[in-house]
This record gives C-alpha cells, structure tokens and sequence, in this order.
C-alpha cells in the first residue's frame, strides 16, 4: 500500500519530468491558454526565433480588451484594436486555434475553457492571468503565471516549479439560501487574509463544497488567489462528470469513461496529510461585501464598517484609515447605508449562466435604482441567457447588456467606473483604481449585486428573494 | 540576465500592506512594449493627481528617494495580477530590490525572471526598517544576496530567499536553456505520457 497522497500530490506527480536536487520540478504543461496580455510573451519567441513547442495544446482567446459594447470590429481606440489583432497575428503565426472576436465560442478564458470541455480533471492549466486558478474546480492543477513563464511554456510545453505548501480548507453543513460561491470564498478570505494561502496549493472540500455546482466551484476556485494561494481545487466527482460529458473538446465514448476511471482516483486519499487546515461552518455564512481596498476587507452585509479609532493596533489603525478614506466611508457606518452609483455584473469569477440566472431571480419585475452593465462571461453564455428570457429581465430593470469580456472588472477595453464613483460589483479586485482612477469597488455575488441596484445601496438579498424561485 | 550580488542605495519606505500589481502598474499600461518606458508610470496612480502633478506625500517623490534602488514595504507586497509589466515598471525605474515580509507568490516569481531581488523579513523588522528610514531618509541600505543579510545604520537584518531564487538571481541563469538540456527527458515524459493519458489530447481540432 502507497502513503495515502492529497490531490494536490497526485496531480503534481503525474506531471513531474525533473526533479532537480534543489527541490525545484520542471512539470509538463497539459493546456496552456493565451490572450492579448500574451503579446510579451510572444516578443520574446520572435527576439529568440523560437516556434511554439505543442501549438494543439495551446488555445487563444480575445478577452482582456474586447468590446462589450456596440460592433465588435468597430474598436475607435487604435491601441485596444492593435491588442486584439496581435493575439491574431500572433496565434496565426503559431497555428494556435484561437477564440476570437469573431467566433460564436467567444469568452473569457476562466469561463471558455471549462465551457468548451478544454479544462478536464486530471490536466496542468497554464496562462498568464492570475485567475487561472479557476479551472481548479474541475480538479485540475491550474495556475496563472507571467511573461516570462508563458514564453518558456510556449517555447517547451514545461514550467519550472517548487513544490507547494497543501492547504486544505472544508467547509461543511448546509448554506442558507441566497449563499452562493462568492460569499463562501469571501468568508474565507475574510478569515484567513489576503496573505492567507501563500505558497500554498489549496483543496476545498466539505459538504458545503460538494452541494457547489460546478459554477459555483469555479468561482470559488477563481478568488483562491485573492487568498495568496497559488491554486485552488476541489476534487472531482459525479457532478463534474456530468459537467464534462459532451463538451466540444472534452474525450468522446470509450475515452471519456476511461478518464472518468482515472479522474475518480484523484481524491485525497483517506489519511492524507496538509501542511495546514482550516475550517468554516457553512451555516454561519451570511452574504457577504468588500468595504475596503482588499478582498480580505469582508463582512457580513448586516455589520458595520470598522471604526479605525477603536482599533487598538496602530499600524491597523492607519491601514483603516486609509481604506475608509479611499473608498469615501464615515468610520462605523452600516454598510446597508452605503449607496452605490452604479452596478457591474460580469467577469471570469461571476458571469456564468447560474450567476445570471441568480441576479435575473432579483431583479424580476423590479427597476435598478442605478446604471449598470451586464456582460456575459461567454458568449455562449450570453446566447444561452437570451434564450431563458434573462436580457429581457436586466433590459426591462434598466441595465446595458453587453457582449462579453474581461469589460468592467479591469476596465483596460475602455469600460470603467467614474473617478470617486461606487460600483457593486461581482468581481474579484476591489484594489484602488481597479476598475479606473479613483474608482470605488464593493464585491459581492450576483443575486447581492442585484440587491443593491434595486436598493440604491449595499442590501441584504435574502428578503429580496422571500417567495421567489432561487 | 545580469547577476545579482549586492545592491547599495536608497531605500523607499512604502509603509502599506498589499501593494497589488495594480497599484505598482495601473492596468491601462498593460498596452505597452518595455522600449516605451514603462518605468516612467511606476506607481503613477499614487504618484501622480489626475492632471499629472505629483503626489507630495507619496515617498518615490521625495527627494531623498527618488533615486532609489531598494523599496521597503509591508507584507503582501505585488499580489493580485500576474502582470510581469509590474516587475519591468519597478526594474526599469532602477528598483533591484524590494524588501517585505511576504509576497504575491506570482509577482515573486516574475521578479527573479528580471533579476529583481525579494528579500523577505518579519512584519517587526519590516516595520523597523521603515521607522529607520523614515527618520533618516537619506540612509542607504546595502543588500547582500550572498550573504542574505540587510546592512540598514548599524543594524544589520538577515533575509530570507527561496535557494532557488538565490541562485539563479546570483548564477543569472536562463531558464530556457537549462529547460533545453533535459530536452530528452521531456520527450521521453510526453511519449509516455500520450500513451498513459489518450483523453489528455483535445478531442477537436
């Protein structure tokens, strides 16, 4: 019999080519996905004269600086436009099949590659955006890297890696309804800090994990960096066999019940050890928003903002200060008093089709209070809400709907917040400036972004919800 | 990649926790190739007002630091996005060093792929060395690698490092071609791998 292994391990073995003396691995990269932002990265393979080394297993996606607002070929800022067409050139060039502006499988990386059965259990997930860490729900190894890795990836389908820390986060019993993945992730940040996950590798398990669908696992997964984790993952099982089968790229017939074989045995094994554990009762999660300038400035939507004059510790004293003033908050104000300006529902962590089905649920005869902007995180996804009615609900309370892309939560296609104004936003920064200069960012779920465009200000969505199918 | 041993200079205090990447390089850089100078728009949003003038009360403007090679912060320094522009933003201003209790693990491993030391020390000395040089600004601290120690005044700190990191920052290694010379052993992993795993390969396309 073997040492039992978490799946962090098994995933890590299976990918090991070198183990060097000095405890570094050069790993074997199974998908590796590239965007505009890859522009870098491709520079240095020109500068080099290098070809990419596994072109089938590399796939390019528009998303970062695509329009989410009128034709999408029309883009008047000649930058942005040149943005798009070098991930063009640059996946033309290479024979990478790309998802482009053009093509009706379009979306945000973190949402196509688990859409169009490209992420699958079992695989090593690459690309050069931090949030990669998304695809870990399906139980993959996935992580998200810089210019420099993406070009050594591209040119040797390897990564040179330390072998991470194994954190194990469970949270179990059973949320109340109108909880989603983001206030669980939120809850746990809030718990264990920005910093929280360093150097680790996460597992979530629990009950409260399991009863996840496979979106709201993803979402879980994407903010697994937002605690410092390097990735995040929950182990596969029925639900994600059901998630996969029948998806584009994913194994057909004989095949896919061959891996469903193999991607059963990836669980932690009974007795396997972490390197830290850390635990949360599912029940006690209330819906939860940022009020600061870092995802670990979380609270339970009935709290307060803190007062940084009763806090005891100087140096958290001044980090308070300065997050209340940056955001515009009197010290110790309710949260539910804090109007918003405007609303933003979209990105890789929270634009799937249960994230708009859960803030159409809100926002069902009623008007938003407040302008905003729903982008799909696919446009598959966007097809799909069209399909069930949910434009007609976001239209009819009198928000945009737009094409879908990174848009509002990074702002770099021209979509952003007004500098000093207020966004309630499903995102997963509320860093300074994040969503433009001087923006302010509040994070919430969809179903809580909802309420508060209804509301006119940060709400409680559960008595929102009383009567209503969820 | 030039090699990394000691650095001598000034050191800017940035007394924050979480300085993201988004705050050392606003997002609407990410446009720019490194000729254009993106060590110009280093911290530009806590640099500069909308029109462009200078944050006083922002240290990189100071005088006594305005010129320096080291930056000195507090824990979780360069989280959030992966953006490798953060690092070329501070290298490119002239920063060889930052010095934190801990790090955005990504932002860490982009800094030692452009020759930028992370030297990691306790949040107590961390807030020792920022009270230091915040009550003489014109201290120039020398860092060591070999010897992973921080000479600040008469205190000397030691820092922390990955091995690795230490010796490829101090060799100036090339990851591509130490990757090249295992060029077998790679072949040799896929061929068995595609073997192993069939439902790895893409089922398009």
């Amino acid at each position: 019999m073997s040492e039992p292994r978490t799946i962090i391990d098994k995933l890590w073995d299976a990918h090991e080519i070198v183990r060097r003396d000095d405890g570094e691995s050069l790993l074997w990269v199974d998908r590796h996905y590239v965007h505009e932002g890859s522009f870098q990265a491709f520079n240095t393979l020109a500068k080099r004269g290098a070809t990419v080394a596994e072109p089938d297993l590399t796939f390019g996606m528009a998303d970062h600086y695509v329009p989410t607002r009128g034709a999408r070929r029309a883009i008047a800022n000649p930058e942005i436009a040149n943005m798009v067409r070098q991930v063009e050139d640059n996946t033309a060039k290479h024979g990478i099949k790309l998802f482009g502006l053009d093509d009706p499988r379009q979306g945000i990386v973190h949402v196509v590659g688990p859409e169009q059965g490209l992420t699958l259990p079992g695989l090593l997930v690459v690309c050069g955006d931090s949030h990669t860490s998304s695809h870990g729900a399906l139980g993959a190894y996935a992580f998200g890297i810089g210019a420099s890795e993406v070009a050594h990836v591209l040119m040797t389908q390897t990564i040179w890696q330390a072998r991470p820390k194994r954190m194990r986060i469970t949270v179990d019993g059973t949320a109340a309804p109108g909880i989603s993945g983001k206030d669980i992730i939120l809850a746990i940040i809030a718990r264990i800090g920005a910093a929280g996950a360093t150097g680790c590798a996460l597992e979530f398990s629990g009950s409260a994990i399991r009863a996840l669908s496979i979106e709201g696992r993803l979402t879980l997964c994407n903010m697994s960096i937002e605690a410092g984790g390097r990735c995040g993952m929950v182990a596969p099982d029925a639900a994600t066999f059901a998630y996969i089968k029948g998806r584009p790229y994913a194994p057909q017939g004989a095949t896919f019940d061959a891996a469903v074989d193999e991607w059963s045995r990836l669980a932690t094994d009974q007795g396997a050890t972490f390197d830290a554990e850390v635990s949360l009762d599912a029940k006690a999660i209330a819906p939860i928003v940022t009020w600061g300038t870092s995802p670990e400035d979380a609270l339970p939507i009935d709290a307060s903002v803190p007062d940084p004059a009763r806090e005891a510790n100087a140096d958290r004293a001044k980090y308070l200060r300065e997050a209340l003033d940056y955001m515009g908050i009197a010290p110790g104000k309710k949260l539910t008093e804090i109007a918003v300006d405007r609303v933003f529902i979209g990105s890789c962590t929270n634009a799937r089709i249960e994230d708009l089905r859960a803030a159409a649920a809100v926002f069902s005869g009623r008007t938003s209070r407040v302008p905003g902007l729903v982008s799909a995180g696919s446009t598959p996804v966007k097809r799909q809400a069209e399909e069930e009615g949910l434009d007609r609900i976001f239209r009819d309370a009198g928000l945009e709907w737009g094409e879908s892309g990174c848009s509002m939560c990074v702002g770099i296609n021209g979509d952003l917040v007004a500098p000093g104004e207020r966004c309630a936003s499903t995102t997963n920064r509320n860093f300074r400036g994040r969503q433009g200069p001087s923006a302010r960012t509040h994070l919430m779920s969809p179903a809580m972004v909802a309420a508060a465009a209804v509301s006119g200000h940060l709400a409680d969505v559960r008595p929102l919800l009383a009567g209503r199918k969820i | 990649m030039d090699k990394v041993t000691t650095i001598t200079g000034a050191a800017c205090p940035i007394d924050q926790s979480n300085v993201n990447t988004d705050q050392i390089l606003p997002a609407r850089y990410l446009k720019w190739t490194r000729a254009k100078g993106i060590g110009k728009v280093l911290f530009n949003d806590l640099r500069f007002d909308a029109e462009g003038r200078e944050k006083l009360d922002f240290p990189l403007n100071n005088p006594a630091w305005r010129n320096a090679k080291i930056v000195v912060a507090a824990r979780n320094f360069g989280c959030g996005s992966s953006r490798e522009s953060a690092v070329y933003a501070l290298y490119d201003y002239g920063i060889r060093c930052v010095i934190a209790p801990s790090f955005g693990d990504i932002f860490s491993g982009n800094a030692v792929q452009n020759g930028l030391l992370t030297a990691i020390v306790s949040d107590d000395e961390a807030a020792e060395i920022l009270a230091t040089l915040q009550r003489t600004p014109e201290l120039s601290l020398t860092v060591d690698l070999e010897q992973q120690t921080i000479v600040c005044g008469n205190r000397t700190y030691n820092f922390a490092i990955d091995p690795v990191r230490r010796a490829r920052l101090l060799n100036g290694w090339d990851d591509v071609a130490l990757t090249n010379s295992y060029r077998a052993r790679i072949a040799a992993f896929k061929a068995r791998d595609q073997a192993d795993r069939p439902w790895v390969t893409p089922s398009l396309d």
